[in-house]
């Protein structure tokens, strides 16, 4: 075994881990809130993160035809494409709650989580219609912006992209911004009422259907963020693209403890640091017989394992039964 | 009276129709729909059963003499309508959501494809392999027990997680079945990588039948033992005991039904109906490779569940029927004729159907079929079209 090749690549691996952790966290907000108030998993979630992405992408490469991408300075742009990316998935994630899942309320519930899945799979082919016939191409790449490929070495084998000290940078704020609002606004305060309880909350006088619907907005908003940062990291899109960041955010979720807000930014942190290290690590560690493919297989281990022995998760209250 | 005769009336005369116009899809759906009808109208029993059986038995056989390709279909339904049963008795019966059923259907596949073919050799050295074709006969028990053992594999870590979360560990399972199949070409060969195995030997047929008309009849032999099975078990104790799980399980522990025993029953007979199809796919296949086996046929298969009627057997035929024929049949068909459309220049509304763009191809858009049919159906009408008769009472609010 090179033990030299495994510390040296060690800082490298960590930053990769960091980046994933952030995307993960930031989806994994969109799962963890819509539980946290319905007490049910918002499966279409992933495809409601990877649509922020398509508005992304779509925005930029109209800059880039109108000649605006290079006149435009950078970070307007850059802000601009966030901003409309988080729009429209939040917009999204309220019509697809006020369609198909507000008429499930109180059903039995495995009814709306199926319903979900269809509204899942439904986004995925729709959203490949849309760009079939508006671009002829539904994978697509995003345009690069030269600024955000320069380097800056951190040490002699390390350098770091401006990319991704902006998609580090992007993902600390949006936390950081969600924080307040769940914990310093009026309407936060309602939030985390109708999480504890909704027919006390609806006493109250919180109008409890609109804080669901601010709850999908913000979780899709979050989402549409992490989808154009996850476009500006990796570059190529396409439909389906979403649907194993998801999964893995909500393993996060899951990871964190579902419900719990810090729990899914810490869970995501997690499960992205340990993946990109089982990623980097496993098939040097097993000479070659085990490679990064299995990066996937690991992270549904761990949330396997996770929900047979801590249900909670790392910061989880106890999850209720729901009758 | 006038029922029977028009029962009758219509499936001679669709029967003549597609062997008349053997291209025509429309028509094709038409004998079909008249089958439906069969099972649906008001008419002594003896004759709809005599109906069915000849309807399956030789009209079909002989359109699959006009047109290879609708037999192709008749197979490829009866496959889905196995499987769909299979799920009926984990989701339907037992209401455990499982996302990842066709990990199963792959184990079974995976069994006679690892032993049915040259490949066997790979793994265990020497020249051995394949077995010859009789011992098909023989793999569609141990697929079927392999399946069986795979599903009591997964339930015991799980069995203690309830609705939403066992529905995800479950994708997760079958998303970890198709990785390793993707991947086990190393460190030992064990299923060959995302290049698949092949040729995966066939049984030698009886009465010199074609190939074709062989798997028609193999899968319309295990689908009735299948709907066989699942009847008998829907009444007995093991099925009430289901039911009871599904319904309340706490109400259902104190009434002495053994959870343990029960869930991991409900799994295992589930999978072993997908492990029996997985190895009568491969062998009608000649090839497998895991793009068979993804998430997408799981959920394919759940929508024929739901869009039938959850825990309903007939509702399991149907849907898997109308979902497969929607698949292979209309969504091709219609892109078929667009794209004739397109080469004959015709044009819509001042909008020539050549400028379309090349990348919009209808028969690609299963994802958002499987998709529109499970939300509407959950939130229109949760029972299905054929709702189970418990069900529907326990619907009814």
């Amino acid at each position: 075994m090179d033990v030299e090749l495994l510390v040296r690549i060690f800082p490298e691996v960590l930053l990769d881990g960091i980046i994933l952790g952030f995307m993960y966290a930031l989806i994994a907000l969109g799962y963890t809130m819509v539980y946290g108030v319905l007490e049910f998993i918002n499966f279409a979630h992933s495809e409601i993160f990877i649509a922020g992405a398509f508005v992304g992408v779509e925005i930029l490469l109209g800059l880039k035809s109108a000649g605006l991408l290079d006149a435009l300075p950078w970070p307007i742009v850059l802000v601009l494409v966030l901003i409309a990316g988080m729009a429209a998935s939040g917009l999204l994630a309220v019509t697809v709650e006020r369609i198909a899942y507000r008429p499930l309320r109180g059903a039995p519930r495995l009814i709306p989580l199926i319903s979900a899945i269809g509204i899942s799979f439904f986004l995925q082919d729709l959203i490949r219609l849309v760009e079939s016939l508006w671009r002829n191409a539904f994978n697509l790449v995003y345009p690069t912006i030269d600024v955000l490929n320069l380097r800056f070495e951190l040490t002699q084998t390390t350098d770091v992209s401006v990319k991704s000290l902006v998609v580090i940078a992007g993902a600390l704020a949006m936390l950081g911004a969600l924080h307040l609002i769940v914990n310093r606004t009026k309407v936060g305060t309602a939030i985390r009422a109708v999480a504890e309880d909704q027919a006390a909350a609806s006493l109250m006088g919180i109008d409890v259907n609109r804080i669901i619907s601010l709850t999908f907005l913000i979780g899709g908003a979050m989402g549409g963020a992490a989808g154009v940062l996850f476009g500006v990291q990796y570059g190529l899109i396409n439909p389906y693209s979403g649907f194993i960041p998801g999964l893995k955010a909500f393993t996060a979720a899951v990871l964190g403890g579902i419900g719990n807000i810090p729990g899914a930014m810490l869970g995501g942190l997690v499960l992205g640091l340990l993946e990109a290290f089982a990623a980097a690590y496993l098939s040097l560690l097993t000479g070659g017989a085990f490679g990064a493919e299995y990066k996937d297989i690991f992270a549904f281990s761990v949330l396997i394992l996770i929900l047979i022995f801590r249900p909670k998760g790392l910061l989880g209250e106890v999850v209720r039964e729901r009758a | 009276m006038i029922q029977a005769l028009l029962t009758v009336g219509l499936v001679a005369l669709s029967a003549l129709a597609v062997a008349t116009f053997p291209r025509s899809i429309l028509v094709f759906l038409l004998f079909q729909g008249s089958l439906v009808f069969v099972y649906r109208a008001r008419i002594p029993e003896w004759l709809r059963w005599s109906l069915l059986a000849v309807a399956l038995l030789f009209l079909m056989p002989a359109i699959g003499y006009f047109n290879g390709y609708y037999l192709e279909v008749a197979t490829q339904v009866g496959i889905f309508v196995a499987l769909a049963l299979g799920l009926n008795i984990v989701v339907g019966l037992a209401g455990l959501l499982d996302l990842g059923y066709v990990a199963f259907f792959a184990v079974g596949a995976y069994s006679w494809a690892i032993f049915g073919s040259p490949h066997a050799n790979v793994i265990f050295g020497g020249s051995g392999f394949p077995l010859a074709g009789w011992w098909f006969y023989v793999f569609l028990f141990v697929g079927l027990g392999a399946a069986a053992i795979t599903g009591i594999l997964l339930g015991l870590p799980v069995l203690r997680l309830h609705g939403d979360y066992l529905a995800i560990v479950t994708l997760g399972f079958g998303e970890v079945i198709r990785v390793l199949a993707n991947n086990l070409d190393k460190p030992i060969n064990l299923t060959n990588g995302p290049k698949g195995i092949t040729p995966i030997s066939r049984p030698p047929t009886p009465f010199g039948l074609p190939y074709g008309e062989y798997f028609y009849f193999l899968v319309l032999l295990i689908v009735v033992a299948v709907v066989i099975v699942n009847r008998r078990l829907e009444d007995s104790h093991i099925g009430r005991a289901w039911e009871a799980i599904r319904e309340d399980e706490l109400a259902a522990r104190s009434m002495g039904v053994p959870l343990v025993r029960m869930k991991l029953m409900a799994f295992a007979c589930g999978a072993s109906f997908a492990g029996v199809m997985g190895v009568l796919f491969s062998a009608k296949q000649v090839f497998i490779n895991p793009e068979s086996f993804t998430f997408l046929e799981s959920i394919g298969v759940l929508a024929m569940v739901i869009l039938g009627g959850m825990g309903s057997i007939p509702g399991a035929v149907l849907g898997a029927t109308v979902v497969t024929v929607l698949n292979l049949q209309v969504l091709k068909g219609f892109s078929l004729w667009l794209n004739e459309l397109k080469n004959a220049g015709v044009t819509v509304l001042g909008y020539s159907l050549a400028d379309l763009p090349t990348q919009f191809e209808p028969a690609k858009y299963e994802r958002m079929v499987f998709g529109i049919i499970l939300v509407l159906m959950m939130i229109f009408r949760p029972q299905g079209i054929f709702p189970a008769r418990r069900r529907q009472r326990e619907l009814a609010r």
